[in-house]
């Protein structure tokens, strides 16, 4: 196996561009009259750059996919993936559902009419 | 001799394996913190908002000095495998200097929050701040220590296997620190800021 001081670099300098677009997308929000992006467009962008790094760091950082097979370290980082999406997207589905059904500062016979108003049932 | 170099390279994969198991359940808690973070980000209780606090130039130049640090952890590894002594002590060097230039940064900002009553106590959102990122920082701050340790057992004693073995975990858990620093910059601030 060959680790060599040009995949480091490659991984910095994509590092590096990945971190400036992001950087730049939000700045420009913050600092420009021009038309504006849509908050979901700009949250869309954020995290899609922010997973490009990760596979970035992954590959030319952590030398993922130089090991040979049994690939136990791919093994290890898959499970702990796969544990924090259910984490992360589990906690934010059931938080998000329990606000939706105890909107603010509604008496549960509000709630109930605004929830039947709001899905259509009639 | 042949088996005896073998043996040894199945006790540095073990090892490193077993160090790689600790950093994906460490990944783990931190999934944790960051769902307490998302849930919770909107729950200012009156007080100040991510766009309200965060300077985007401030955490941009956090993230430069964490980014350069890891480059140059993985040089000093490199370093350290083809067994040179001096680059692999000015390059942790630089690492460490970096790595204290990016705690001194945080716990300025932390400061600043806590003296404008801003502090974990303000609200929800706060909180959850605190708590994700001051997780970080304590990483960093053990990070520090055992870069610190393994510079002086390396110029007391210089370069062998089992140092070699040490410098790969350290350079593993400071590029895994990096990994979820890219996070923090995105979902803590850069999204604070979004709104």
């Amino acid at each position: 196996m060959k680790f060599s001081r040009l995949s480091y670099a490659t991984g910095f300098v994509l590092s590096l561009g990945l971190t400036s677009a992001a950087f730049l997308l939000v700045w420009r929000q913050t600092n420009s009259d021009s038309t504006a992006f849509s908050e979901k467009f700009l949250i869309t962008w954020v995290i899609a750059l922010a997973l490009a790094q990760l596979f970035t760091q992954l590959v030319f950082f952590l030398h993922l996919g130089r090991e040979r097979s049994p690939r136990w370290n791919l093994t290890v980082l898959s499970f702990a993936a796969l544990v924090v999406l259910i984490l992360v997207l589990g906690s934010l589905w059931i938080m998000n559902n329990l606000n939706y059904h105890q909107a603010n500062e509604m008496t549960p016979a509000e709630t109930d009419k605004y929830i039947l108003e709001d899905e259509g049932i009639h | 001799m042949k088996e005896e170099e073998m043996a040894s390279a199945t006790a540095e994969s073990k090892t490193v394996f077993g160090f790689w198991v600790y950093l994906m359940t460490d990944c783990v808690l931190f999934a944790s913190l960051f769902a307490t973070f998302v849930v919770l980000r909107n729950n200012t209780y009156g007080g100040p908002s991510g766009q309200d606090l965060f300077s985007l130039s401030f955490v941009l130049s956090e993230t430069i000095i964490l980014l350069v640090s890891s480059f140059s952890i993985g040089l000093a590894w490199l370093a350290a495998r083809e067994g040179n002594k001096r680059p692999v002590l000015s390059f942790m060097a630089l690492t460490f200097l970096l790595g204290l230039a990016f705690l001194t940064l945080e716990i300025k900002e932390f400061n600043h929050l806590y003296q404008e009553g801003n502090s974990w106590r303000r609200s929800g959102f706060l909180s959850a701040f605190f708590t994700l990122v001051g997780t970080h920082g304590a990483h960093i701050t053990a990070g520090l220590i055992w870069m610190a340790t393994m510079m002086v057992l390396i110029y007391r004693r210089g370069i062998y296997a089992t140092n070699v073995r040490r410098v790969t975990m350290l350079a593993l858990f400071w590029h895994f620190l990096d990994v979820i620093w890219i996070f923090i910059f995105s979902i803590v601030y850069l999204m604070g800021i979004i709104g």
